[in-house]
């Protein structure tokens, strides 16, 4: 056998870093995840986060997918004013790619991932996906007096999935200190967890406007973070919506029974082999 | 004059240390696969098993380098008389995969198993070998009644509410079909899983297997190839390491390979890695990932 440990050489060249955008000071924010063209959900979202007494509200990616009429959330968030990054779906729709990158390993969950990646990019206007491929990778801020990064997937790759049976604390310890930011927020998986390491260090996943989070319940998720005694406090607050009115739309687009049924149960019948054992134990599918 | 020596493999760095694998069955396992990567079997002692305390070492080392998951495989790691303190030691640190071929599992060991899994805040994963959906098809490459058997295994985790994931090679012809992987599925559902899970993976010309079908053809090469960031990602050795009774290897197939031994610590390991073995070949060419 040849020596198989000659290093160094032709290695790939490193990921280029994502744009990154700072912000300023806040005390008290809201963090949307992957809004999934649930136009009715973000509307009740931006209310609640209002009603709540945000300074800010952040969107984390993923505008489309899944829901109907893909363009009216990016009007309302547009129209807003609202601060984003690029999730997948914006990096995918901007660049022209043939699939949404969403990472799934799986034939059945692609197939149905194919479908929503088509319908989103049939139906997002050209001027919209320019806007898209102006967003940034990563927004920086502060609340209170932490620092705070925000990325769609983790910091590190734009479709990692951090789910919370898999985000153990020693790997949350070194993504803080390799990212020098006390606080990660993040969305790409659809369900809302965090794990503080002590009071104001760890990782927020602020959960998916978009679909249920697989629980037998019709409502979304968004996380408030706050400034609260020289640490952060976590609130997941829950998104009540007209979730009839969004399945009805759904079907009038003809988008998959699956993802309507979704909607109606708040049981996830679609990405579900990219379910971690006790991710997937939670749901019926 | 220095004549520059021109690059013949592509090299994969190793951009984090997210997946710890332990060979803590070392080779040796209850049964003798016909299409085994590594021959394990009930003699095969080129690998030993691993102690609680040699585990534990590690773990403390792969605590302080941020790793994300730990896979414990084998031979069959229910051999190892240590097994659950083992697993217990490492979920309390980040989520497990084990690597098994079931049939050691009695209920008794899935009730603990399911305990395990409750106790943490980090998932368990039960991986269970099968190699085909009758004994016909898996029988001849996983030994005389071995499929009766598996099947009992499985069952046993379904009812203390554990749910494996199904783990088929390509030895199963078809299984990488959709007409296959659809056939697997209503399987599973009829042997009561009723979220099956199931993963297909290539073979490996290696080990036992070079035997049953054949070993790897010069054209079965990275040689000359280069990856891209994204190829190299999709690589088990751009992020993970394998400790073994013999030192750390830089994945979980090339155990074999005194030239894939990387050193005795996980820091001696963490530089990158030319991809002369054919084995680099099925990872890069078939998209194999050993990852759950």
């Amino acid at each position: 056998m040849p020596d198989l440990k000659l290093g160094g050489r032709r290695a790939p060249a490193p990921a280029p870093e994502p744009q990154t955008v700072e912000m300023g000071g806040y005390r008290r924010v809201a963090f949307l995840g992957g809004v999934y063209s649930n136009h009715l959900a973000l509307r009740e979202a931006l209310r609640i986060a209002r009603s709540r007494g945000v300074d800010a509200v952040f969107a984390l990616g993923d505008f489309g997918a899944f829901g109907p009429h893909p363009d009216r959330t990016v009007e309302i968030l547009r129209g807003e004013g609202i601060p984003a990054i690029q999730g997948n779906y914006e990096e995918s729709l901007a660049s022209g790619a043939a699939d949404c990158h969403c990472g799934y390993t799986d034939p059945r969950d692609n197939h149905f991932a194919q479908i929503s990646y088509d319908y989103t990019r049939e139906n997002t206007a050209a001027e919209h996906k320019r806007w898209m491929g102006t967003l940034p990778g990563h927004i920086r801020l502060t609340i209170g007096e932490k620092r705070v990064l925000l990325c769609h997937g983790s910091p590190r790759k734009i479709n990692e999935f951090l789910w919370r049976s898999m985000t153990p604390a020693p790997f949350i310890r070194k993504l803080l200190r390799d990212f020098e930011t006390d606080l990660v927020v993040c969305t790409h998986t659809g369900l809302p967890w965090s794990r503080l390491l002590e009071p104001g260090r760890g990782v927020v996943n602020c959960g998916a406007l978009g679909r249920p989070a697989n629980d037998g319940r019709t409502n979304v998720w968004l996380a408030v973070v706050e400034a609260e005694g020289g640490g952060l406090r976590v609130d997941p607050v829950r998104v009540d919506y007209d979730h009839e009115r969004l399945a009805r739309e759904m079907e009038a687009e003809r988008l998959p029974p699956e993802f309507v049924e979704t909607i109606r149960t708040g049981w996830w019948t679609s990405c579900l082999e990219i379910l971690p054992a006790k991710e997937r134990a939670q749901g019926r599918y | 004059m220095s004549t520059a020596v021109a690059p013949d493999y592509p090299q994969a760095p190793l951009f984090a240390l997210d997946t710890l694998w332990f060979q803590v069955a070392g080779t040796l396992c209850n049964i003798q696969c016909a299409h085994c990567f590594i021959s394990s079997s009930p003699t095969n002692r080129s690998h030993e098993m691993l102690s609680l305390e040699h585990v534990k070492r590690f773990l403390a080392e792969g605590e302080a380098l941020g790793v994300k998951e730990y896979y414990f495989t084998g031979g069959e790691p229910f051999l190892n008389r240590e097994i659950f303190e083992i697993l217990e030691a490492a979920l309390a640190l980040g989520p497990v995969s084990v690597l098994t071929n079931g049939l050691l599992l009695k209920p008794e060991s899935a009730w603990r198993l399911r305990r395990l899994s409750d106790g943490s805040d980090y998932s368990l994963d039960l991986r269970i070998s099968i190699d085909g959906w009758d004994a016909a098809t898996n029988d001849p490459v996983r030994g005389a009644g071995t499929f009766d058997r598996i099947l009992v295994g499985i069952r046993n985790l379904a009812e203390a509410g554990l749910n494996p994931v199904i783990t088929v090679t390509e030895a199963c012809e078809g299984a990488a079909t959709a007409e296959g992987r659809t056939r697997f599925l209503a399987f599973l559902r009829a042997i009561g899983l009723t979220q099956p899970r199931l993963k297909v993976m290539p073979l490996l010309r290696l080990g036992a297997e070079s035997g049953r079908t054949r070993a790897y053809e010069s054209w079965e090469s990275l040689r000359g190839e280069t990856l891209t960031r994204d190829e190299a990602e999709a690589l088990v050795c751009s992020s993970g390491r394998m400790v073994t009774s013999k030192g750390v290897y830089v994945c979980p197939i090339l155990i074999d390979f005194p030239e894939a031994r990387m050193g005795t610590a996980l820091a001696e390991t963490l530089g990158g890695f030319e991809l002369r073995h054919s084995a680099c070949f099925t990872c890069h060419a078939q998209g194999l990932s050993c990852r759950t």
